[in-house]
């Protein structure tokens, strides 16, 4: 999808606070996967267009960073840190149970992430970026089912704050 | 006498938990008040008073913050500020502290700091992962821009400041300082070669300075106490107070602030209450995944950057402490960390892009029942390809410190663990020739 009138203006806005716009490409890698839950393609060749870059380059950034998601990932992207800390504290058992329990749930993935910086609540999980922890597998799953109920309201897949009752 | 924290950059946040990243709070308790003060100081004055006071970037390094601003060349403009909240270093947590919940004091020091460098536009790149900190920044510069301590004219001084807040997207080596502008300037985050270093040549190939949060954080601190005061604080070289995070099997994980000089028995035994569940610690990392392990007999050294690289040839680094039990392998804790680092390679170097995945897979079957006898002696030959000596300070074939950092835990277990893993893996088959040692 191309940007909405509303998001093609932040993204101009966002553009004119650089010095230079080429700086814009991480931020408006964002603000479309916000828009439409990953990066398609549509969304790189307007980014060029935008910056006056090639789709390339463009694609050549983006698929350097672990947030941005090149394919459909759902609803909710559930990072799972195992790294030393989390490894100690059970953080590869909760990604494999997560990983089983959603195996076949479109709305949700679950991933391997590296250290999250929230290693005083090992073993710590993100939900769009939101911070969780210490968690195991049943409270974990018990959080992103309130997530799916929308008991809670998740950021987006980019991580940018919803206003509750406006998640799509 | 039990060990206490000095809270200085976290006394805020420890004082009024339940309200510190508001201004109204911040204000409260004296935010901007150092801003003031320094408004009424010559530049140059500012960069004097910070050389006094000894204060080392806290992002790993360790190097002279006054003295990096003072590299700048005189008279070229633009200049650039870039705030590195980039906080990837294995079980490093604190500057995701600072900025969530003292935004107003890293705000207060990027403003100084901008002052005293003359940028009119700084930066905070900030870990894309860290979505609460993005919210309560905004928020807070917002606010600051609203009371003045930000933007045009800021109180009245004649001196324009924009800060732009821009949220990284995943990635380990955009905390590297050279990553970091790369990022910002929209391309991957591989790092640059230096020379010309960021202080002639950054951003936009203007001159830059570069500085992590907490280090930023404790700059207006600087101009309150003054930086003589300040200099009272800590030991040697290692002036002031740090931000310890402490983690893996400890009792009370979290992070300490204290007077550098502190003995490490006092941090992770007095502060965050030893190894929990009565077990006896079978090492520590003393400075994030890039630092080399340390064991138990290391316990009285002091937290002080010099001597922990100097006696222990490891390094104090972000300040991450982690602390593993009698029960812990050591070689799966090497394999996760040599993971960690062939993912975050960025691949612009051979020796660390081919390196990293190398030793990750000798790893991997040495932890998993697979090793053979000469494995060890592999790694180190590997090893020599990107640290040649394997010793610190480090001599390296790569363009950043990532690649010597892979080394660590490999040079970590041949130290401490190297019978333990030859009696495991068996002590027979064919020798490596190795034309290296460890120190």
């Amino acid at each position: 999808m191309p940007y909405t009138e509303a998001n093609l203006a932040q993204a101009r806005e966002t553009i004119a606070r650089y010095p230079f716009a080429k700086s814009a490409v991480l931020p408006l890698l964002h603000l479309a996967q916000d828009q439409d839950g990953w990066v398609t393609p549509e969304a790189m060749r307007e980014i060029a267009d935008l910056l006056d870059l090639s789709p390339a380059q463009v694609l050549g950034t983006c698929s350097f960073y672990t947030m941005y998601k090149r394919a459909p990932i759902g609803k909710l992207v559930v990072s799972v840190c195992t790294n030393v800390t989390c490894l100690v504290n059970g953080g590869p058992e909760l990604l494999g149970a997560l990983r089983s329990r959603y195996a076949a749930d479109d709305d949700v993935f679950v991933e391997e992430v590296e250290c999250l910086a929230a290693c005083d609540r090992a073993p710590a999980l993100q939900v769009n970026y939101e911070f969780h922890g210490p968690l195991e597998a049943a409270s974990a799953t018990e959080l992103i089912e309130e997530y799916k109920r929308g008991d809670r309201t998740p950021r987006t897949i980019s991580g940018t704050r919803v206003a509750a009752g406006k998640a799509s | 006498m039990a060990p206490v924290e000095t809270r200085i950059v976290t006394k805020r946040l420890r004082e009024v938990p339940e309200s510190s990243w508001t201004i109204d709070a911040a204000v409260q308790s004296g935010a901007y008040e150092s801003l003031r003060k320094a408004l009424a100081m010559e530049p140059d004055a500012i960069i004097e008073e910070v050389k006094t006071s000894g204060l080392r970037g806290r992002g790993g390094a360790g190097f002279g913050a006054g003295q990096k601003w003072s590299f700048l060349p005189k008279g070229v403009f633009p200049r650039y500020l870039c705030v590195n909240g980039d906080e990837g270093e294995p079980s490093t947590f604190k500057d995701h502290m600072l900025v969530e919940r003292d935004p107003h004091q890293l705000i207060e020091g990027i403003v100084i700091t901008a002052f005293a460098i003359q940028a009119n536009i700084a930066f905070i790149y900030l870990r894309g992962e860290f979505a609460l900190g993005a919210d309560r920044l905004e928020q807070a510069l917002h606010d600051a821009s609203a009371a003045n301590y930000v933007g045009k004219n800021v109180l009245g001084s004649g001196f324009d400041l924009e800060i732009v807040l821009h949220r990284g997207a995943g990635c380990y080596i955009a905390g590297d300082e050279t990553g970091l502008m790369e990022s910002l300037e929209g391309e991957r985050a591989m790092p640059r070669i230096k020379p010309p270093f960021p202080a002639v040549q950054g951003l936009y190939a203007a001159p830059t300075i570069v500085n992590n949060v907490e280090t930023l954080s404790t700059v207006p601190h600087i101009i309150r106490m003054g930086g003589e005061e300040y200099a009272k604080l800590g030991v040697g070289r290692s002036t002031g107070t740090r931000i310890f995070s402490v983690s893996g099997h400890v009792e009370r994980p979290g992070n300490y602030e204290v007077e550098l000089g502190m003995s490490f028995r006092d941090l992770i035994e007095g502060l965050a209450g030893g190894v929990r569940g009565g077990k006896e610690m079978k090492f520590f990392i003393p400075g994030g995944a890039s630092s080399p392990w340390l064991v138990a007999q290391h316990l009285d050294a002091p937290l002080d950057m010099d001597h922990v690289q100097g006696e222990l040839k490891s390094m104090l680094g972000s300040g991450a402490v982690m602390v593993f039990d009698e029960d812990t392998d050591p070689v799966q804790i090497a394999w996760r960390l040599s993971k960690f680092f062939a993912h975050e390679s960025c691949g612009k170097c051979t020796p660390c892009r081919e390196g990293s995945s190398w030793i990750e897979k000798v790893l991997y079957r040495m932890a998993n029942g697979l090793g053979r006898p000469a494995d060890l002696d592999l790694l180190l030959d590997f090893g020599n390809n990107i640290v040649p000596g394997l010793n610190a300070p480090f001599a390296q074939t790569t363009i950043c410190g990532l690649g010597p950092s892979i080394m660590s835990p490999v040079v970590g277990l041949t130290r401490w663990f190297r019978d333990e893993v030859e009696a495991r893996i068996g002590a027979t088959g064919e020798p490596v020739e190795l034309k290296v040692t460890v120190p």
